[in-house]
């Protein structure tokens, strides 16, 4: 390990935070609080709050195991080489063993805490992540982000389990809204840093099947969307409040993907501006359905309570 | 691992590394503490919360 010899100091502190990727991880807090508020029953605060944090270290664990899995990827790429594992800032080792630790508590203390089942699913995501999508799909096929994506879409039905203690048709919809809402987001993505995905190898689908279909599919997926997200407003599991919110903000989101869906490259200059919009407006997006998908319940149990 | 020294390093022996590696080495004492007390609060918030439930 020629790694090791060359790390000047102790790793610090903050590369170890680094390593539980806490952008990605604020979405998942978000979605996992939303699924959590968004169940028909009360929860104890304190136990509330605990099935956050599991689902929070629970993601920090599989995401530090996905960096020790991928950080010779890491290093070839523009937007990763400065993570913590490919500058040489920290042994393989200790991002591995941080990774299985935080992994390892986050579903033990969700099991002893809160719920066996939350626990269950909280385990069986970050084997989805950890495994499934980072070693086994990310490397083999271009659809790795429509499948390994469902890691993604586990928080919110975790959080909805963890209050409830059982599964039902709405949790399993919110996991699909993220499920549908994962492609046409990445890809956004890989159309303006395909060329460092390429470098590396990783199959992409702009890489493999190349931009026109690229941008067909995340058409498609926007489409699906739409009716998706009002389903739980059909089914009567929220009220008007989310089914306007959904309805709005998913025809913007298709909007933005017909932008990007009836548009080809104009050159190797081209700044693939909509690409960006869709990618900022896909965040955006899912913040906005969840915390509309909350607004909902809550207007409710007021409605209730007057 | 680590935590081992790099004898390759230009600054290694020198009393700025060693001050470096102290500040890193407290740091990283200091937040386990903070994280480790944390859980223990929360191991007793838990404890409470499950009896009153």
């Amino acid at each position: 390990m020629t790694q090791v010899q060359t790390i000047p100091l102790p790793t610090d502190w903050r590369d170890f935070f680094a390593l539980t990727k806490p952008r990605v991880m604020s979405l998942v807090i978000f979605t996992g609080l939303c699924g959590l508020l968004a169940a028909p029953t009360h929860i104890n605060p304190v136990l509330g709050f605990t099935a956050i944090l599991c689902i929070a270290i629970g993601a920090g664990g599989a995401a530090a195991l996905n960096q020790w899995w991928e950080a010779d990827l890491d290093a070839g790429m523009r937007r990763t080489k400065d993570r913590p594992l490919p500058a040489g800032r920290m042994s393989r080792t200790s991002a591995r063993d941080f990774g299985v630790g935080l992994s390892a508590c986050s579903v033990l203390v969700m099991g002893l805490a809160v719920s066996w089942l939350a626990a269950v699913i909280l385990l069986v995501s970050i084997i989805y992540y950890a495994v499934v999508y980072t070693i086994w799909l990310k490397p083999r096929t271009p659809q790795n982000i429509v499948i390994g994506g469902g890691a993604g879409a586990f928080p919110p039905l975790i959080g909805w389990v963890a209050a409830t203690g059982s599964i039902s048709l709405m949790p399993v919809l919110l996991f699909a809204i993220i499920f549908m809402w994962t492609p046409p987001h990445f890809w956004a993505l890989a159309l303006f840093v395909q060329s460092d995905y390429a470098k590396v190898g990783i199959p992409m689908l702009p890489v493999v099947a190349g931009e026109p279909a690229t941008r067909r599919q995340i058409l498609i997926y926007a489409a699906l969307l739409l009716p998706l997200s009002l389903v739980p407003w059909w089914i009567g599991g929220t009220g008007m409040l989310y089914g306007i919110a959904a309805a709005l903000l998913s025809g913007t989101f298709l909007v933005f993907s017909a932008r990007v869906g009836l548009r080809s490259r104009s050159g190797p200059d081209d700044p693939m501006r909509p690409e960006k919009q869709l990618f900022v407006f896909s965040i955006v997006y899912l913040f906005a359905l969840f915390a509309a998908l909350v607004a909902d319940r809550w207007w409710m149990v007021q409605g209730q309570s007057v | 691992m680590t935590d081992r020294p790099n004898d390759e390093s230009p600054l290694y022996g020198t009393p700025e590394w060693t001050e470096r590696r102290r500040k890193v080495i407290r740091q990283r004492n200091v937040v386990l503490g903070v994280v480790l007390g944390f859980f223990a609060v929360l191991f007793f918030a838990i404890t409470i919360a499950k009896l009153s439930v």
